[in-house]
């Protein structure tokens, strides 16, 4: 997948601590279809750390995971059929 | 329906779980459960139902608070003896949880009223402390085709079962008339002066019977319905026991003699100070 890919939906997760920022994530993925991409912006610590983690865990696609300015990270996920 | 900020929050450890998720808490917040009393079982599976997020809890007491009740029905306080149980219930349910709707009835089951009662409930919780009620509810549960999730506590010993006769995905399984067809003679059993129990045990069998439940609301793991789970606190041991349905039950078989609710005397032969 392109940096530009295209994102069906975009969350902007920066300042959310854990888990709140993966049950938003979680939330989101679930009114979405299979195939459609999620874009997040998590914090770094322990959110790049748990949420690209949790998200593999119930069976989604992590396209991409990227340092963006402010200490901020891009998390690109395909949501699967779970 | 769509989840407060403050919602998502109360409920992010449970919406975490694969099997839950958004979807999961949707249904446990549109569920309705009934609880017949609000004693030593009834109080546990309350609390956790209420704290879980299930939207309405009807809940059924003709009593009031006692002090001896204190020790094991933990829905009550000091401060609530003689209060009625049902307001005390959703004073402690409130507090914990606003988001929880509480529907009160005072008062007591009998074959004219219960069917109105729990009509409009998706599952009913006994934690009924006298036979002809255990026994009217089961009838009622089984005209209504509702599942019913039954507890029991004596001594040191608890009971715990799920009764939903009119489900046969995975087969027949029974009712309660299939494990104890009729009520024990009076007399039979220990009086309610006699009878004691650790009042813990009401915690862990009324919190099974919340588990139960809420794994009904959400249609996950595997039921006991057809097992009989009996419970003993002096070995801290579990023993999970077949039911069979019973093919000549008088309420649930082919060709059953029980075709209306009975009422049974009610005297002093509980089978647990519930």
């Amino acid at each position: 997948m392109s940096e530009d890919a295209k994102a069906d939906v975009k969350l902007d997760l920066s300042g959310v601590m854990c888990p709140m920022n993966f049950v938003k994530t979680k939330l989101q993925l679930e009114e979405m279809d299979e195939g459609q991409i999620l874009e997040v912006i998590i914090d770094e610590g322990e959110p790049v750390r748990n949420v690209p983690r949790s998200v593999k865990a119930e069976g989604h696609k992590v396209l991409e995971l990227e340092e963006v300015p402010d200490g901020h990270y891009r998390l690109v996920i395909e949501k699967a059929d779970v | 329906m769509a989840f407060t900020d403050e919602q998502l929050e109360r409920y992010s450890r449970q919406i975490l779980l694969k099997e839950v998720g958004g979807a999961g808490q949707k249904k446990i917040a549109a569920a309705k459960v009934f609880l017949i009393g609000a004693g030593g079982l009834g109080s546990p599976s309350a609390l956790y139902l209420a704290s879980a997020g299930v939207g309405t809890l009807g809940i059924i007491d003709d009593d009031v608070v006692d002090l001896s009740n204190l020790q094991r029905q933990i829905l009550h306080s000091t401060k609530t003896i003689n209060h009625s149980k049902v307001e005390s219930a959703e004073e402690t349910i409130s507090k914990m949880n606003p988001d929880v709707k509480v529907n009160k009835y005072t008062g007591r089951l009998n074959s004219e009223n219960i069917l109105d009662i729990i009509k409009d409930y998706d599952f009913i919780l006994d934690g009924s402390d006298n036979f002809p009620t255990r026994f009217l509810v089961n009838d009622a549960c089984f005209f209504l085709k509702k599942t019913l999730i039954s507890g029991s506590i004596f001594r040191f010993e608890g009971q715990l079962t799920t009764l939903r006769p009119h489900n046969v995905e995975n087969g027949p399984v029974p009712c309660y008339r299939c494990l104890y067809p009729e009520p024990p003679p009076p007399g039979l059993v220990p009086s309610c002066q006699e009878a004691g129990v650790l009042g813990v045990l009401a915690g862990t069998i009324g919190i099974m019977q919340a588990a139960e439940a809420l794994k009904e609301i959400l249609g996950i793991g595997e039921s006991l319905a057809g097992r009989l789970l009996i419970y003993d606190a002096l070995d801290m041991s579990f023993r999970r026991v077949r039911v069979p349905k019973n093919p000549n039950c008088h309420l649930c078989g082919p060709k059953p003699t029980i075709h209306e609710l009975l009422d049974y005397e009610i005297s002093c032969t509980m089978p647990s100070p519930g």
